[in-house]
């Protein structure tokens, strides 16, 4: 379905390097090109790295293995509420926190992954689907000592937060925030944390797609069974590849819990994880840099869209005549503020029905078509590691 | 004893709305070969129906009240009132009864439109992608029914006469024992009646043959010169057509929201899992086991022993039973191996 990894300038160490450079200097300076697009402000910018960083981990697993998972929310609330624990045991400090996100979620990831790996397919997809059904079941009902059921865990004036405790620093009398060694984590200090850890992650899952590993599973993801007969034992890569991923969501769920301290169950539904399916899809499986534009333009959308009203929609159609203009904010009206889900299922159907491999695949065909109209011969980056 | 009788009915009517779109996605996949994540979407859809079809019937007036006399008071009164005296509110009483007629049609129609528009163009594609684009279009589909409806539940009651609840216990001769709502009941008996209805529909009559036929090699019956894919788009009307109704009559159990398919859908992929993807008795086998179990283990016996279990056990059987049997209950060799 889609093209194996790789970045827009060829697959070579040298290429690898400049587009990591290139990416890690769009991350750093995307508040200033973002308030261009009504973007630039810190809350969107996070959610767009946390995501960013949930999206690659699950195209570790997706996009090169090709296992579809239908529960990968499980982890980041696994993350988000272990963070969340940390946050009260331990101290306000967001370096333990995602530690202790990233361990707790692989060791989930392990079991989960050791069941559901026995089976492929369909089968796995409902099998990671029940065990995040079952996560988020018990979160909201028998757990509720642990998960703070329905209100969520949230941090307290009261909690022992021990680390504090021993440097004498303790504040139980106003809300604590999370911090960096001081440095509070709200605004644009939190994004540009968030925003070195996507790059960090970015980082890793380049090397992952270009070592050996890598290439296993790609190969398990072209053909398993004709690895299983060349004597390879599949099963161990794939367990990695799933726990890896799973370290990803944790870690995107220490974020967002660091990011605003609280964790509820509702991550973890079952539609938090289409949704990190969609952002893969639509920006392109199995690319390196796909999965990051798919989460930065579906939470860049969620946005602006939610945002929009009858009252904006009348401004921009104010150059119709009256009538027609009520019909049109009537038809746009569906699509924005409540009804931005609709405009998502619409995109989204749009992009698997007529281009399955994403916005990359985008880019990739209008490349094509400029080097034509060139008419240059010499051989196509595209195609070549297509 | 008593207990465990009606534990047991509990179960079989949930089971039955399990059953119910479970056979459908099983007949959409052994014919069509595609996963139909929309199938929840079609449920919501019936239910829908009969919401609309009460709405439909409840069109009113506003007349002035005459009976208050301080201010200019106004009632509502149904246009079927006015023009038919109590034969209209007997009408409107039966309005769950009535969208049940009228679902069959509509929910063909949209069965076909799905099919012809959608569906076809994936019937080679990964399953992956049909996943995708069918959970794409549940979200469209529940998104313009919250966008017309709104997002609250809206409640559709059954007519007056089966409103009330069977002393089945009468029967064990343990009267007051058993206390059943007739409404339920009458889901159990409707749901096995188009189970029934469609296992004899594919047994008995020749185009059920050449759809038999057709799941069990599409190509051989193609070379006999029966043009099979028309066929599998009619059977595709057929499973939306029997989602819809579970929906229609699910409504007065519980009132329809717009996310009330996903629901039901995550739970019936589960049941066709367990059923073994592809095999029909499966699917009805393990919706009416799963919908049982979950009554038990929402026993307050049960859930002292083992905590939240009422919340996890479909999943949990789910898991153990594809451990052990890996095709399902009942699943054939060589369907969706892996």
């Amino acid at each position: 379905m889609a093209a194996a990894p790789t970045s827009a300038f060829g697959t070579s160490r040298r290429s690898d390097l400049i587009f990591l450079v290139l990416f890690a200097a769009a991350v750093l300076t995307a508040p200033l090109w973002a308030s261009l697009i009504g973007a630039g402000y810190p809350d969107l910018l996070q959610k767009w790295a946390i995501y960013g960083l949930f999206a690659i981990g699950f195209n570790i697993l997706f996009g090169l293995t090709g296992y579809l998972s239908f529960g990968h929310a499980a982890f980041l609330g696994v993350g988000s509420y272990t963070a969340v624990w940390s946050f009260k045991l331990l101290g306000m400090n967001v370096l333990p926190a995602v530690f202790f996100a990233m361990i707790t979620a692989a060791v989930f990831a392990l079991a989960i992954g050791y069941i559901s790996l026995r089976r492929s397919g369909i089968y796995f997809s409902i099998l990671t689907l029940a065990f995040a059904q079952m996560s988020y079941n018990l979160a909201y009902s028998v757990l509720t000592p642990i998960t703070n059921g329905e209100t969520g865990l949230t941090v307290l004036p009261s909690d022992p937060r021990i680390l504090e405790q021993l440097a004498g620093v303790r504040d139980t009398v106003s809300t604590p925030t999370t911090s960096l060694f001081g440095l509070e984590m709200t605004g644009y200090p939190g994004f540009y944390f968030c925003a070195v850890v996507l790059i960090i992650g970015f980082f890793v899952a380049m090397k992952i797609a270009r070592s050996p590993f890598g290439t296993m599973l790609k190969a398990i993801k072209s053909n398993q069974t004709r690895m299983n007969y060349t004597g390879f034992n599949t099963r161990p890569y794939t367990l990695a590849a799933f726990i890896i991923s799973g370290m990803y969501a944790g870690l995107a769920g220490a974020l967002l819990a660091s990011t605003d301290p609280l964790a509820g169950a509702e991550r973890m539904q079952w539609t938090a994880s289409g949704e990190v399916v969609l952002m893969t899809i639509l920006g392109g499986a199995g690319t390196l840099l796909g999965p990051v534009l798919g989460a930065a333009v579906i939470k860049y959308f969620e946005n602006i869209f939610s945002a929009f009203n009858d009252q904006v929609l009348m401004e921009m159609f104010n150059w119709l005549p009256e009538t027609l203009q009520e019909a049109a904010v009537a038809v746009a009206g569906l699509f924005v503020g409540e009804g931005w889900h609709l405009t998502l299922g619409v995109v989204f159907m749009l992009i698997v029905i007529f281009l399955p491999g994403g916005i990359m695949e985008g880019i990739r065909r209008v490349q094509k078509l400029f080097r034509r109209s060139d008419g240059a011969s010499r051989t196509d980056t595209a195609s070549e590691s297509a | 004893m008593d207990a465990f009788v009606l534990q047991m009915l509990n179960g079989l009517d949930k089971g039955g709305a399990y059953a119910l779109i479970a056979l459908g996605l099983t007949l959409i996949f052994g014919t069509l070969g595609v996963v139909n994540f929309a199938h929840g979407a079609l449920f919501m859809l019936g239910a829908f129906c009969a919401v609309t079809i009460q709405k439909l019937l409840t069109l009113s007036k506003k007349v002035k009240d005459e009976s208050i006399t301080f201010f200019d008071a106004y009632k509502e009164i149904p246009y079927l009132e006015t023009w038919f005296g109590d034969t209209g509110l007997v009408i409107i009483d039966y309005a769950v009864p009535i969208s049940l007629l009228a679902a069959i049609p509509i929910m063909l129609i949209i069965g076909l439109i799905m099919e012809r528009g959608l569906i076809r163009f994936f019937y080679n594609r990964s399953h992956a992608e049909q996943i995708l684009v069918t959970f794409g279009l549940a979200i469209v589909l529940q998104e313009l029914v919250k966008a017309i409806y709104g997002a609250n539940p809206i409640p559709t009651p059954a007519p007056e006469v089966v409103a009330g609840s069977a002393d089945l216990g009468i029967l064990f001769g343990v009267p007051g024992t058993i206390v059943y709502p007739y409404w339920r009941l009458i889901y159990l008996f409707f749901s096995l009646a188009v189970i029934g209805g469609v296992f004899a529909f594919l047994q008995f009559t020749t185009f059920g043959m050449v759809v038999r036929a057709g799941m069990q090699d599409r190509e051989t019956v193609g070379l006999l010169g029966i043009h099979v894919e028309r066929r599998f788009t009619i059977v595709f009307g057929i499973a939306a057509v029997v989602a819809g109704l579970a929906g229609v009559m699910y409504t007065p159990i519980l009132p329809p929201d717009y996310h009330i398919g996903m629901e039901f859908l995550v739970l019936s992929f589960v049941v066709v899992v367990v059923g073994g993807m592809g095999s029909l008795p499966g699917a009805v086998l393990a919706g009416f086991l799963l919908g049982i179990l979950q009554s038990f283990a929402s026993m307050n016996e049960v859930k002292s022993i083992i905590p939240g279990i009422d919340q996890i056990i479909i999943y949990l059987i789910a898991v153990i039973v594809l451990q052990v049997r890996p095709r399902g209950l009942l699943g054939r060799k060589g369907v969706m191996e892996g």
